[in-house]
């Protein structure tokens, strides 16, 4: 009995494993991501708010004069343990357009928590234009949207490994991965205006040029602010935002786990008693 | 298998019932007395297990419904309003991604099942019909329901699919267009496949009544294939069955959730949390993992075949590889049922798995150098599995020594465990 449900378990596996190979081969990115020590990875996993709020630091002071976070309400703000009073004051120094009011006018207001985040650009064609015509993608959602390919057997192991982080690994490894030492067979690859890095899964270079530099930024917690802190805190923010809901998922999972786990081991006690006395 | 109701009702309201509409007797015949065979292992379970899925499905989609709006402008956001603020969004919303991955996992090992015990073979070829039916109406609500997140493989998925109707001469352009309402993948073609997204479950459901319906006829089968022959032979549904697809059922649930609460993201694709953009293809446009194998079919055939051009031929082969399910009760020429008793038919048959998977991988891979003949030849396997080995296996295997009842094969298993065999027959 025990051998089959081995077996079953060993095909479900290996039907599952099909998918992490979804993603095509390709020449890129030239390195795979580093892999960061992440708080919110595991079962247990969960945000650190001084880190997402160093993260949020990064992007508001640097990020975001390009990239937008349009998903994120100002409110949703307290996952990362700012009090009603903050959130407010930090909503008040943008401004979002309203109305039209009683007379028809559109009219700007200072934004209040329930506002989403304004974007850099009135719209994409605008952030193209002002960025030599790569657009610098919305971070809502983008710890969600870039993954590189795993490969056999890797994308085995995973599973049960619980690997979940490959988006902000790839920020993090994206963001620190600028280098000036450009490997002579890509050198005639290098567009005008685009930045070599070994990480970008795009090609051998990038729109965005390196941004981060040590102390550009001075953290309100007297973290030192080097380019590798930086590139995890603001990896680890944008996680957040994609998944805000992570750390209410994984606690809802162990509880649900367990409860199933139990539930099945009593079902098993008494599926054995009722064969015992029939042999099947 | 039906004999006659065992049922009794005893209490008043119970007797009131059954003079005027005996669908507690209907419950009690199919799901309490209901004779199942004794020795059903865990391979038989799966049935159960997609009951259940499909009423995941169908609840969660219900919900999700409520909160999602068909409209190109607004559909990928209202999928990010669900995950961010609708109440336990997440939650549902991964249910019913990872669900729809999870149904495709069970029906294949029902699939695998039926095809290893030979669970087709008469009298239950319209059971195994009704089952490919609900195989194929699957596959349409899966990637209709794929499309509606609206992001880029939604899009770009649905554009590459609905292209392979153009393959087909003279009503190819007509096709197409009447399935995306358009001549491109746009406003109209996702709130059609909304509106059949919500329609074919039900559909499924319907047919999977038809399918409990005609298995309840013919009763089913078993590991050793030999039918129910005395009453020893089975054992009442329940408790025996009932607990046995519980702890499965179970089981199975507790690694759905690993998927749900830890790994969400794992079975689907990246590429789908960038909304659609029709002015932007992704570097390789691949389905949901589920296709694979029949996505490798497609690409498998690159060369003409007479007047059949290499797209209209991998469209075809794509299609048949589902097809030809329909008519395996016929293609296999063995009297023997079960593969336990069929050596070289039970060789080919983990071959054919082994090769399936390695289909799914090549599906996931660009079709470029050595993975083209890769994909052929497996493509090649997968056909030759139904059309060649299952006829001929039947007329040259010699079959193992087959038990003269369901008993005698359970007993004597039990003897050369070693175990003491109890001695208590299956209660009446």
């Amino acid at each position: 009995m025990i051998s089959k449900l081995k077996a079953l378990a060993a095909a479900i596996v290996m039907g599952l494993s099909v998918s992490g190979a979804a993603q095509a081969a390709g020449d890129y990115p030239i390195n795979k991501p580093r892999h960061v020590d992440w708080t919110f990875a595991g079962p247990f996993g969960h945000y650190d708010e001084q880190q997402l709020q160093r993260g949020l630091k990064v992007y508001k002071e640097v990020c975001s004069s390009c990239h937008a976070i349009s998903r994120v309400a100002f409110r949703t703000l307290a996952d990362l343990g700012y009090s009603e009073e903050q959130i407010k004051a930090l909503a008040a120094e943008y401004t979002v357009m309203d109305g039209p009011n009683a007379d028809g006018e559109m009219f700007e207001r200072p934004a209040i928590p329930s506002d989403r985040w304004p974007a850099p650009y009135a719209n994409k064609e605008a952030a193209q234009a002002a960025n030599n015509g790569a657009y610098p993608p919305d971070f809502s959602l983008l710890a969600k949207a870039r993954a590189v390919e795993r490969g056999f057997p890797w994308f085995v192991f995973d599973i049960f490994t619980m690997y979940a982080e490959l988006g902000p690994d790839y920020i993090y490894s994206l963001m620190t991965g600028y280098t000036d030492e450009i490997p002579e067979h890509y050198a005639d690859q290098i567009a005008e205006g685009t930045y070599f890095n070994p990480y970008f899964k795009g090609g051998p270079a990038l729109a965005m040029p390196n941004i981060l530099s040590d102390d550009l930024i001075s953290y309100d917690d007297g973290t030192p602010a080097t380019v590798d802190q930086m590139a995890q805190d603001v990896a680890a923010f944008m996680m957040w935002a994609a998944e805000p809901k992570l750390e209410e998922r994984k606690e809802t999972g162990f509880r649900v786990m367990v409860f199933l786990a139990v539930f099945a081991g009593m079902v098993y006690l008494l599926k054995r008693r009722v064969f015992a006395s029939v042999a099947h | 298998m039906s004999g006659h109701s065992t049922y009794q009702p005893t209490s008043g309201l119970g007797k009131w019932f059954d003079a005027r509409m005996p669908l507690p007797r209907l419950v009690h015949d199919s799901f309490v007395s209901y004779p199942v065979p004794r020795n059903l292992n865990y391979a038989y379970t799966f049935g159960g297990i997609l009951s259940i899925m499909l009423i995941v499905q169908i609840a969660t989609g219900i919900v999700l419904a409520m909160h999602y709006a068909a409209n190109t402008a607004v559909a990928f956001s209202s999928v990010e309003h669900i995950m961010r603020d609708v109440n336990w969004g997440w939650m549902i919303r991964y249910m019913h991604m990872n669900g729809a991955s999870f149904f495709f996992i069970a029906v294949y090992l029902h699939i695998g099942r039926g095809l290893y015990y030979g669970s087709y073979k008469a009298p239950r070829e319209l059971l195994w019909i009704l089952g490919c039916i609900i195989f194929l109406l699957m596959m349409a609500t899966a990637f209709m329901g794929y499309v509606l997140p609206w992001g880029q493989m939604s899009f770009w998925g649905a554009t590459v699919i609905t292209g392979f109707f153009t393959a087909f001469p003279v009503i190819g352009d007509w096709l197409q267009t009447l399935l995306l309402g358009g001549f491109a993948v746009d406003n109209p073609t996702l709130n059609r496949f909304f509106s059949l997204h919500y329609l074919l479950p039900f559909m499924i459901l319907g047919v999977v009544i038809l399918h409990v319906w005609a298995l309840h006829v013919t009763g089913q089968t078993n590991p050793t294939g030999i039918e129910v022959k005395h009453k020893t032979d089975t054992l009442p549904f329940t408790p025996f069955a009932t607990v046995k697809d519980a702890f499965a059922m179970l089981l199975f649930l507790l690694v759905f959730a690993y998927f749900i609460f830890y790994m969400p993201n794992y079975l689907g694709h990246p590429d789908n949390y960038i909304e659609a953009d029709p002015l932007k293809t992704p570097a390789h446009i691949v389905p949901e993992w589920y296709f694979l194998p029949f996505y490798a079919i497609l690409r498998a055939i690159t060369f003409n075949i007479g007047p059949i051009d290499s797209k209209l031929g991998g469209v075809l082969a794509m299609f048949g590889a589902v097809l030809v399910l329909f008519v395996v009760p016929w293609l296999d020429t063995s009297k023997v049922r079960s593969a336990a008793y069929r050596p070289w038919y039970k060789m080919f048959f983990w071959l054919f798995v082994v090769n399936a998977l390695f289909l799914g991988w090549l599906g996931s891979r660009p079709a470029e150098g050595w993975y083209i003949p890769a994909m052929q030849l497996s493509t090649l396997y997968y056909f030759a599995f139904f059309l060649v080995i299952m006829p001929l296996l039947g007329l040259f295997e010699t079959p193992r020594r087959l038990p003269n009842s369901i008993t005698e094969a359970v007993l004597e298993k039990t003897k050369s465990k070693g175990g003491a065999a109890p001695a208590a027959m299956p209660a009446e």
